[in-house]
């Protein structure tokens, strides 16, 4: 069954809120930890509301209105959310105060707005929405199997349409910590070279990427959203490519359909490795880009990879950044990302 | 799509039993788990009243063959999904695509308190890194699934207090779409000091053990634990050495939208779950034997709460009781645990006691059950999940 992308929300470290295609000036970082470029929040919320809200809670939720006036939807029938890290800022707050004094004197608000259903429950605030309405926090799954669910409900028509997203934060505090994990490079020059020097680690990135998925088309949509799968932990190469060919199969599909091959490279040797087995064995024949320069690695960067896949197909136009493939026109893109080499997953997008 | 979702196993870990035999055993001598805190390190011991599991950390590692030093809300989990699994007897059986849906509400967060004290007091550059590892929600996840061999899809679901009816929900759904054959399904959550003094914070803690839908009702008590049911489509039901528990025969999920953390006074979120839930599942609300309430004991759910069950339900009323009075609210577990009565009671025939209920709530027309009660015809058990944020959920078991 296809369903269709009616409208995005896109706020990342590109300016992509507003425009429909990724903007032909790109914004260059010359450092590992990559910041959303915010919107000017008070034309899309109630500037009361506004003061109340963190960072992640602000993109998330500015993120969503813009989608659904894109989509001309007053009120969605379902809202679901993916975030892996949830509302860090809120909830690093309430820790470092809880120790700082003892557990003390201590209020409420960091702690209300630091579940991980925050997000969604203030957009059905904001809304009045009284739909289904439900939070996926599993790491570089979050927003995949968020998609999944959007996609079961309208294949059931217990929704007709869903707001969808996946949004993640950098937390000074966050990113202190992983850093010490070493997921990060320690230094880069412009990350829109990201990947011409492989070494250890990527770029810390971030970002609320929202649409709105319906069951049945329009004449706005960007895009056919065709089928989603993830594959946890797969033990080796050959094993990836088995669940590729199956994705590909079930949608009987030859690799060589695929007209682009967008991938999750992030600039780290040892995890780009599938990347390149992939595009040398089973995608020979097929173009292959990639988005994590534009926007940092995070575990929800998939949802940015979504927006970008539905933004080449609306306009059927390659930007200049990547190398131009063959001028065709563009039937399908298939997504294929892999969070820390555990959460593998693809999301195959494709004309309407 | 397959119409019928089953549970072929159950498992369960709270402060009122290690196992499933322990749980029946505390709700017939109506024993609840509730006292002082024992395991935390907060100045609130001696004062709040909370719902330990009665076993350290070193002897779950011990049970589950888990790691000690990872965190709780894993190790709980690890108990109940372990005995959910092998009751339901399914892992010999070959060529089933097998998957784990959990829920939590704070990760491995009691972990990260741990590195976080240090992680301050050196300028952000101390803490263990082993202490924050499993941090995010899904790490906790993955231990267990890992351990029991789980990998055709894991995920997580986190809706504050009804997280683990959520990730029920969204297994048996999986299952009616063919993607899985069987999901275990549920969720857990450990006491943690950022929870209790978050839920201090509110006011809503009750400094005595809890009384849901008491007239004088002052609180909520925090629990902790796990609880697991193992779904399974049609196909594999019919392939099972033994009988299943019940169906899951309804569901739904709804937003009260009125304001983040406080339910509405009409109860419409809850309402609607309810609804819709019986709705889904064909029945009418007097098919509905008996009642898993949400029922956590502060002056805003119970009275919420109860308004819906009396916009649907009313004049006739089942049998209703918030077990939460045994177990404390053990938040993203809670849903899962509950699930689990619910597939007891069906089995047993039981309806468990809502305890200490002394004074019947004045602006309600009915009581909340006081008595375990045996061999009773139970049918069709509605559960009820609500959580800050206005999220909603309702599950319906039914009788094979």
């Amino acid at each position: 069954m296809k369903l269709y992308i009616r409208g995005t929300g896109n706020i990342s470290p590109q300016n992509t809120l507003g425009p429909s295609s990724l903007p032909s000036e790109l914004a260059e970082y010359n450092t590992n930890r990559l910041q959303s470029i915010e919107p000017d929040y008070s034309k899309l919320i109630d500037v009361k509301l506004i003061r109340r809200m963190s960072r992640v809670i602000k993109m998330g939720v500015a993120a969503s209105l813009h989608c659904l006036q894109e989509a001309g939807i007053e009120n969605p029938d379902a809202i679901i959310t993916g975030t892996a890290y949830g509302c860090l800022e809120d909830t690093g707050l309430f820790l470092q105060k809880m120790v700082q004094n003892k557990e003390e004197m201590l209020t409420p608000t960091a702690f209300i707005q630091s579940t991980h259903n925050t997000i969604g429950a203030q957009i059905a605030l904001l809304l009045k929405c009284n739909g289904y309405n439900n939070t996926f926090v599993h790491r570089g799954f979050s927003f995949e199997t968020a998609l999944m669910d959007a996609m079961m409900l309208l294949q059931e028509k217990t929704a007709n349409n869903v707001l969808i997203g996946g949004v993640d934060e950098i937390t000074d505090f966050s990113f202190e910590i992983t850093s010490r994990f070493g997921l990060f490079k320690k230094s880069i020059d412009s990350n829109l070279n990201l990947f011409s020097t492989p070494s250890k680690g990527s770029i810390a990135g971030e970002g609320a990427s929202f649409f709105l998925l319906c069951n049945q088309s329009s004449p706005k949509d960007y895009a056919a959203l065709d089928a989603v799968t993830t594959f946890y932990k797969p033990s080796d190469n050959k094993e990836v490519e088995e669940n590729i060919r199956e994705f590909l199969n079930e949608q009987s599909l030859l690799p060589m359909d695929v007209d682009i091959l967008l991938c999750g490279r992030s600039g780290d040797d040892k995890g780009d490795k599938i990347y390149d087995h992939v595009q040398n064995t089973i995608f020979k024949q097929v173009p292959a880009i990639n988005y994590k320069h534009l926007c940092g690695e995070y575990p929800t960067s998939s949802a940015f990879a979504l927006w970008l896949a539905s933004a080449l197909v609306k306009n059927q136009s390659l930007p200049p950044v990547f190398p131009n493939p063959e001028k065709k026109r563009i039937h399908r893109i298939l997504i294929y990302n892999h969070y820390q080499m555990i959460h593998h997953s693809l999301m195959l997008v494709s004309a309407c | 799509m397959n119409d019928r979702v089953y549970i072929a196993g159950v498992g369960i870990i709270s402060a009122i039993g290690n196992n499933t035999a322990e749980t029946l055993r505390a709700f017939e001598n109506e024993t609840p788990g509730i006292g002082p805190i024992t395991t935390l390190n907060t100045i609130h011991a001696g004062i709040l009243p909370v719902a330990e599991v009665k076993r350290s950390n070193d002897e779950l590692a011990t049970l589950t063959g888990l790691p000690a030093n990872i965190s709780r809300t894993a190790l709980l989990s690890m108990m109940a999904a372990k005995e959910a699994w092998q009751d339901a007897g399914v892992n010999n059986i070959k060529g089933f695509r097998t998957g784990f849906v959990s829920a939590n509400t704070v990760g491995g967060m009691d972990k990260t308190e741990e590195f976080f004290a240090e992680f301050l007091r050196t300028s952000k550059k101390g803490g263990r890194l082993a202490n924050v590892v499993h941090h995010e929600c899904g790490s906790v996840t993955e231990l267990v699934a890992d351990q029991l061999g789980i990998k055709n899809l894991v995920t997580t679901i986190s809706t504050a207090c009804s997280s683990s009816a959520n990730s029920i929900f969204f297994g048996a759904r999986l299952i009616k779409h063919g993607k899985l054959d069987i999901v275990i399904a549920g969720g857990t959550d450990a006491l943690t000091k950022f929870t209790l003094n978050g839920f201090n914070t509110l006011q809503i803690l009750d400094n005595k053990p809890c009384t849901p839908f008491d007239e004088n009702r002052n609180g909520l008590n925090l629990g902790e634990g796990a609880g697991y049911v193992v779904l399974v489509s049609e196909k594999v039901a019919n392939v099972l050495p033994k009988d299943c528990y019940c169906t899951l025969s309804g569901y739904s999920n709804a937003n009260d939208a009125h304001h983040q953390t406080a339910s509405s006074p009409d109860g419409n979120g809850s309402f609607l779950a309810m609804k819709n839930a019986l709705y889904q599942s064909g029945l009418q609300p007097a098919d509905i034997d008996y009642i898993n309430l949400h029922g956590t004991g502060t002056a805003n759910n119970d009275i919420s709460e109860g308004t819906a069950i009396q916009r649907l339900f009313d004049p006739n009323y089942p049998k209703m009781s918030s077990t939460k009075s045994f177990t404390g609210h053990t938040l993203g577990a809670s849903g899962g645990m509950e699930a689990v009565f619910a597939a007891l009671s069906i089995r047993h025939g039981l309806i468990f006691p809502n305890l200490r209920l002394t004074t019947k709530m004045k602006a309600l027309p009915f009581t909340p059950e006081k008595n375990f009660l045996k061999e009773q015809q139970v049918r069709h058990v509605l559960s009820n999940s609500f959580g800050f944020g206005g999220n909603c959920s309702s599950l319906i078991f039914s009788t094979l």
